[in-house]
């Protein structure tokens, strides 16, 4: 057991040429990871944009899995324990909302984006956005759609900002709750590799939210075809960020059950943007449309059967 | 009459926003208090017809300031903050003044009959002190935030002061 007494202008790293000289020496490794992962996010968050692209989770798992576990450890009740749900930053946010616009078949949204560090931030603000978008947008179509017939007069329907809020917000947590608890229960069946938290489908759900947000402005404008065409392109992209992202989680699963699952899914959505384009936004009138050799047929008709 | 001349004061600090930490260091809450009343008793309408047509009621008008406040607080103390609660409400209640002087102008100028052109004055006055009261809140607010986060706390004051600016605008007698 010789221990190689270091040369004047040696340095500690050349522990590795040390070694080689003298195999037989004993070594001591003190690694302090502590250290190191917490030192991993700060520098990948102000620099390695390019380098969150490739990692898919399989490197980094280890860190976050560790760095997971030293996030968490504040009891619910105080403060900091929900301060960890706004640990993002203003890229970090960004980053996501692209994610949502643009989904990429094959690279899962959880996966990439939001990795063991799932916020609120994001999913809180953008219902809320969404909630008065949609209201102050259906009121806005509803005065120009009406505008000009005498027997209108024109209110602010303030009261339904509430309605509107309680739709979104239902949607964004509940819905996130009954397929959390869905998943859970099928993962107690079939052995899934990959389970979502709670926290992290709420996260999914809120981001897809977003294609909605200019979706409900581009509403205004009157045209039956327009917001049908606005709702094929909306539902598009934020179901295929949804479908894309639980697929991995149920593809273990029956056959069924999985096509079941996602089918359900995508089903919500439909239903949440359809019923809210029906009872925010009245339907343009057909004398509105640019159509005018409709009309006099229309008349003729109506003429003809009265 | 101390207490007067601090909101006094105060007002004055927000129409005129320099970097000071008067309204900061000794923070009240009876501005944001009088201004609240103030714009929902404006935003009454002044028919006694007794049937609610549309507009927000006088609750409903407290209840989005206070909670759109108190919510935008919480959001910015849990980005990590350092900006303690009532400081936090203090500046967000303070900056609805110049709305509260949009609200004024508009009333007067409804009085002259509606029409397009009386909604382009309405528009622009709503749009000025709009753009104030974000630009007085966020010098105040800005600084208490870490430098990576200061949109993501700046943002729901954006969205609170245009829910208020919505509400200015659509009001119809």
């Amino acid at each position: 057991m010789g221990m190689q007494e270091l040369q004047p202008g040696q340095e500690f790293g050349d522990g590795a040429t040390l070694l080689a000289a003298n195999p037989d020496a004993t070594t001591i490794n003190i690694e302090d990871t502590g250290e190191t992962s917490k030192h991993q996010p700060r520098p990948r968050g102000s620099s390695g944009r390019e380098e969150d692209e490739e990692l898919l989770g399989n490197n980094d798992s280890d860190e976050t899995e560790l760095l997971a576990g030293q996030k968490k450890s504040s009891p619910f009740w105080t403060f900091e324990y929900y301060q960890t749900f706004f640990d993002v930053d203003t890229h970090q946010v960004f980053d996501r909302i692209k994610g949502s616009l643009l989904p990429v078949p094959g690279k899962n949204f959880v996966r990439l984006y939001v990795r063991s560090n799932p916020d609120l931030y994001g999913p809180f603000w953008i219902c809320a956005t969404l909630v008065f978008a949609i209201a102050i947008s259906g009121n806005l179509s509803n005065f120009l759609i009406h505008l000009g017939e005498k027997t209108y007069h024109y209110v602010p329907e303030f009261q339904k900002v509430s309605i509107a809020a309680t739709i979104i917000y239902a949607y964004a947590w509940l819905v996130p709750l009954a397929l959390w608890g869905f998943l859970m229960w099928r993962n107690s069946k079939v052995m899934n590799i990959v389970s979502y938290s709670f926290l992290e489908i709420v996260c999914v759900y809120g981001y897809s939210l977003f294609i909605y947000i200019p979706t409900a402005v581009l509403w205004i404008i009157p045209q039956r075809v327009v917001r049908w065409v606005l709702v094929m392109i909306a539902l598009g992209i934020s179901g295929s960020v949804l479908a894309m992202t639980f697929w991995p989680a149920v593809r273990e699963d029956n056959r069924r059950v999985a096509l079941a699952t996602i089918v359900t899914i995508v089903l919500l959505h439909v239903l949440l943007s359809v019923g809210c384009l029906a009872y925010f936004f009245d339907a343009p009138e057909m004398d509105h449309l640019p159509t005018t050799t409709a009309t006099p047929n229309q008349t003729v008709v109506a003429a003809k059967s009265s | 009459m101390r207490d007067l001349k601090a909101v006094g004061k105060k007002f004055m600090h927000v129409l005129y926003p320099r970097k000071s930490n008067a309204l900061l260091r000794d923070w009240d809450l009876w501005g944001p208090l009088i201004l609240c009343v103030t714009l929902a008793l404006m935003l009454q309408k002044s028919s006694v017809d007794g049937e609610k047509d549309g507009g927000p009621q006088f609750a409903e008008v407290f209840v989005v300031v206070w909670f759109g406040a108190v919510t935008i607080t919480l959001n910015s103390k849990l980005l990590g903050g350092n900006i303690s609660f009532f400081q936090s409400l203090c500046v967000l209640g303070y900056c609805i003044l110049p709305l509260t002087v949009a609200m004024l102008i508009c009333r007067l100028v409804l009085l002259a009959g509606q029409g397009p052109i009386n909604f382009m004055i309405r528009l622009f006055v709503v749009a000025v002190m709009f753009a104030w009261s974000v630009i007085a809140s966020t010098a105040f607010l800005a600084d208490s935030q870490p430098p990576n986060r200061k949109a993501l706390a700046v943002y729901p004051v954006f969205l609170f002061y245009f829910v208020i600016s919505w509400m200015i605008l659509t009001f119809t007698p």
